[in-house]
């Protein structure tokens, strides 16, 4: 499997050694023919008005949302998040997302840095284990489509959703060296939804 | 655990965020919106650019709270404002209007001519300016969760940003050269923490991000400094002082994410209008440059 991570700006970095250590070798994507030699990509955390905006100017805003509704699995982080979403809510005005995720979700709805925290939570994937979460500046989900499965939710605001092929967190786990979240994303989300698609 | 806020790791993640970013410095609303829409990742909040501030002289201090506000009202992007060196109050205001990042600043005046902020007793995190090794890891050791090399700010002359960025780099490359038992006198050369010194020697950087600042006024420059390690680029006087400030912003923004593609540059630098005018760092008099600010 040939997993992206889109690396127009954020924290590229991290999410690239998390997948090494995953076992994956992956590519930044920059370009459309950088996007169209991954069989799935990551969206990092970092900006999601620069990240969007910087998606049009370079041709890869509609490729990217081409490839999500022909199935391609994706991952997004924070910013990831808010650009898989449907719709958001305390955006700059005309932002735009990639969307395939039928949620709402309001940016920086924790507060601003001051208000950024860690914390331990359940991660629902069976398991029910503890995660260590990094949340900075972070988005909550405020409205879930019927499709939607809920992972793991903060006084009750969901912060790890998925559809079929598509997987968000408001948190960070690239920043925490524990890797099961990538893993998760791999082996739970992006394995099954290639295979359905050959 | 329980939740835990202003952590090492929330303070120094959000400067990882901005990674491969261009930080704008900003004196209103107005021109907030600009960068913000020109794929800012960040705006400074000041009242004067260093450019004015050059010119105009007296003493540069904190902005007022209504000016940081009404910025803080108008973009949805993280606002960052700037702190005399060694003000713990103005620090305490920042905090308190809810700014996501603090510059402890060389750009203003000094209120403290022998110590910084004690940056570990605040849960917002700071950047400070560094021109060498040593100073980063001093800044480091006093809490700060990002470095910036310092260059000369206001003036449009990227020549001292280039000579920080090799000096922090080179030292970096150095100390990864040295054996373990050779550290300790690199500590003491550097005046920096052995447990610094150490880490910086093993993991090969820094362990913060290192953006870079002071004097960068084209596409082209912003490519310079992240060609040179840069994590990212703050852009101050360079903008708004320019003929056409929205276009020259998102130029700056396109050449820090394709920092390695020159056909890139060359189209974000086409019909850009004036730069900044700009003054040679060799020409201003010793007492007037910035950079040496920090101790």
């Amino acid at each position: 499997m040939k997993v992206g991570v889109l690396a127009l700006q954020g924290d590229v970095r991290e999410h690239m050694a998390a997948l090494t250590a995953c076992g994956i070798n992956p590519v930044e994507v920059r370009r459309p023919s950088e996007l169209a030699s991954v069989d799935a990509l990551i969206l990092p955390g970092g900006e999601s008005t620069t990240i969007a905006q910087l998606s049009e100017i370079f041709g890869l805003f509609q490729p990217i949302r081409d490839r999500i509704s022909a199935g391609m699995p994706v991952y997004g982080s924070c910013a990831g998040m808010i650009l898989l979403a449907d719709s958001i809510l305390d955006a700059k005005d005309g932002q735009k997302t990639f969307g395939g995720l039928d949620i709402t979700v309001r940016r920086n709805a924790f507060g601003r840095q001051v208000d950024s925290f860690e914390n331990d939570i359940v991660f629902k994937d069976g398991s029910d284990d503890l995660v260590h979460a990094v949340f900075i500046r972070a988005p909550w989900v405020e409205r879930i489509g019927s499709e939607i499965q809920v992972l793991a939710a903060v006084d009750s605001h969901p912060v790890a959703v998925r559809s079929e092929s598509l997987f968000a967190t408001s948190f960070h786990p690239e920043l925490t060296g524990d890797h099961r979240i990538h893993r998760y994303f791999i082996d739970e989300v992006a394995r099954p939804a290639l295979e359905k698609v050959k | 655990m329980t939740e835990v806020k202003g952590t090492g790791r929330v303070k120094r993640g959000m400067a990882e965020m901005l990674k491969g970013g261009v930080i704008m410095d900003v004196v209103n609303a107005e021109q907030a919106k600009i960068a913000e829409d020109a794929g800012a990742v960040a705006v400074m909040a000041l009242e004067r650019v260093p450019a004015d501030i050059r010119a105009q002289g007296g003493v540069a201090r904190m902005s007022d709270p209504d000016m940081i506000e009404k910025i803080q009202a108008a973009v949805s992007i993280p606002v960052m404002a700037k702190a005399r060196i060694g003000h713990f109050v103005e620090a305490q205001v920042l905090q308190s209007l809810g700014v996501d990042y603090i510059d402890e600043s060389e750009v203003l005046t000094p209120a403290d001519y022998k110590n910084h902020i004690d940056k570990w007793e605040f849960t917002v995190p700071f950047v400070c300016g560094a021109t060498n090794l040593g100073e980063a890891l001093r800044r480091i050791n006093e809490g700060a969760a990002m470095i910036r090399s310092k260059g000369e700010a206001g003036t449009g002359d990227v020549s001292n940003a280039m000579q920080h960025m090799r000096e922090i780099n080179g030292e970096i490359r150095r100390l990864s050269s040295l054996r373990e038992d050779e550290l300790y006198v690199a500590a003491k050369e550097l005046q920096a923490p052995y447990e610094l010194v150490k880490e910086v020697a093993q993991a090969g950087k820094l362990p913060v991000v290192l953006f870079t600042a002071g004097g960068i006024a084209t596409p082209a420059d912003a490519a310079l400094m992240m060609s040179m390690g840069a994590d990212g680029v703050f852009i101050g006087s360079g903008i708004f002082k320019s003929g056409n400030p929205a276009q020259r912003a998102a130029a700056c923004v396109k050449a820090t994410t394709f920092w390695n593609d020159a056909k890139v540059i060359a189209d974000a630098s086409r019909g850009l209008g004036d730069a900044m005018v700009g003054i040679n760092v060799a020409d201003l008099p010793a007492p007037h440059r910035l950079a040496e600010r920090g101790w």
